[in-house]
């Protein structure tokens, strides 16, 4: 299915969100989720199923003035 | 031997025990604003922060690369001092306002450092869509403190938005020029009914020292501090110098005249 993650069109086999993360080969550890605009708490990740045409953006926090 | 009433004080001591600057309610020791942007190593974060007191940090938040090593930032800060997520990267209020709320969701408080910047080259602040998010935000229940170009009508709109503060730059970012906008910052001091913290473009100790003894209630420096050769002495050296000047404000520093005016008596020995 195509998902769109952080702003660019992607192909994904992947059916909950943590299953994104891994797949993309992100560490979870520091990452923040929002599916269509809402943000998915981390310990909810395993449950949020994603489907085709779904927006996702990972986030994390970085340096910054 | 000295006398007893040799040690005593000036009617009017500034009391510095008390003088804590208040953003939203909340109480911080220090009046220097720090950032996390370009450090070299993070681990240089902690220690600056502890040796130049400052109590408040900005941090950003950005789409992750894959590619990328993944850091986290929050790792390098220690608890004690308050987060000041920013909103860089926004170009409108309704960006802003976005990042704001993924901040406050991720778990980084109630703080927000509203920037909106759609001018790439020089890289100066929207105040028309600063002010909207900052009403937005404000509303929601953030603690905001908007970065804007020094402007009298737009200090007075953020005060009628709920912003906690105003942030006049003082040059533009990253440049250390100081402070180029100083007769405009100055009168938003005199009017402004918010704190004022000058934001953008302190370049050096003197440059903060003489904000703060403008009248300016703190500043926010990250690159001179972050691109110094020693970050950590770097941020000593501005904890001092904020320090000093607001001392100096509170001291009530005379002002500069045009002709000189003799610090000894000139009459009275050789001559009449």
């Amino acid at each position: 299915m195509e998902i769109n993650l952080n702003g660019k069109k992607i192909q994904s086999r992947s059916k909950t969100i943590m299953e994104l993360v891994l797949e993309r080969d992100l560490n979870p550890g520091s990452l923040i989720a929002e599916l269509n605009y809402k943000i998915i708490k981390q310990e909810n990740w395993e449950k949020t199923a994603i489907k085709h045409g779904d927006n996702i953006e990972l986030l994390s926090f970085v340096q910054g003035g | 031997m000295l006398e007893k009433d040799f040690f005593i004080k000036t009617e009017k001591q500034p009391d510095m025990e008390n003088d804590a600057l208040l953003l939203g309610g909340v109480k911080f020791s220090s009046r220097l604003l720090t950032g996390t942007g370009k450090f070299s190593s993070r681990k240089l974060i902690a220690p600056m922060l502890e040796k130049s007191g400052s109590k408040m940090i900005t941090i950003a938040l950005r789409r992750v690369d894959p590619d990328a090593e993944q850091e986290n930032i929050l790792n390098y800060i220690p608890g004690s001092v308050t987060l000041l997520p920013n909103t860089s990267g926004a170009r409108t209020a309704e960006e802003a306002v976005r990042i704001a709320r993924i901040a406050r969701e991720a778990g980084c408080g109630k703080f927000i450092k509203i920037e909106v910047i759609n001018d790439m080259h020089y890289l100066l602040p929207d105040n028309n869509e600063t002010v909207k998010a900052s009403e937005i935000l404000a509303k929601d229940g953030f603690i905001v403190l908007p970065y804007v170009m020094p402007d009298i009508m737009t200090a007075r709109q953020l005060y009628d938005a709920g912003a906690a503060a105003v942030m006049p730059l003082g040059s533009p970012i990253g440049t250390n020029r100081g402070l180029e906008m100083k007769p405009i910052i100055k009168i938003i001091i005199e009017k402004s009914k918010l704190p004022v913290i000058v934001d953008a473009g302190i370049g050096r100790p003197s440059h903060a020292a003489e904000a703060m003894e403008m009248g300016a209630d703190a500043v926010l420096v990250n690159t001179a501090i972050a691109t110094s050769k020693d970050p950590v002495l770097a941020g000593e050296a501005f904890g001092l110098a904020v320090k000093a000047g607001r001392m100096a404000y509170l001291a009530l520093m005379a002002e500069k005249k045009d002709y000189a005016a003799a610090s000894s008596p000139l009459t009275g020995f050789l001559r009449e």
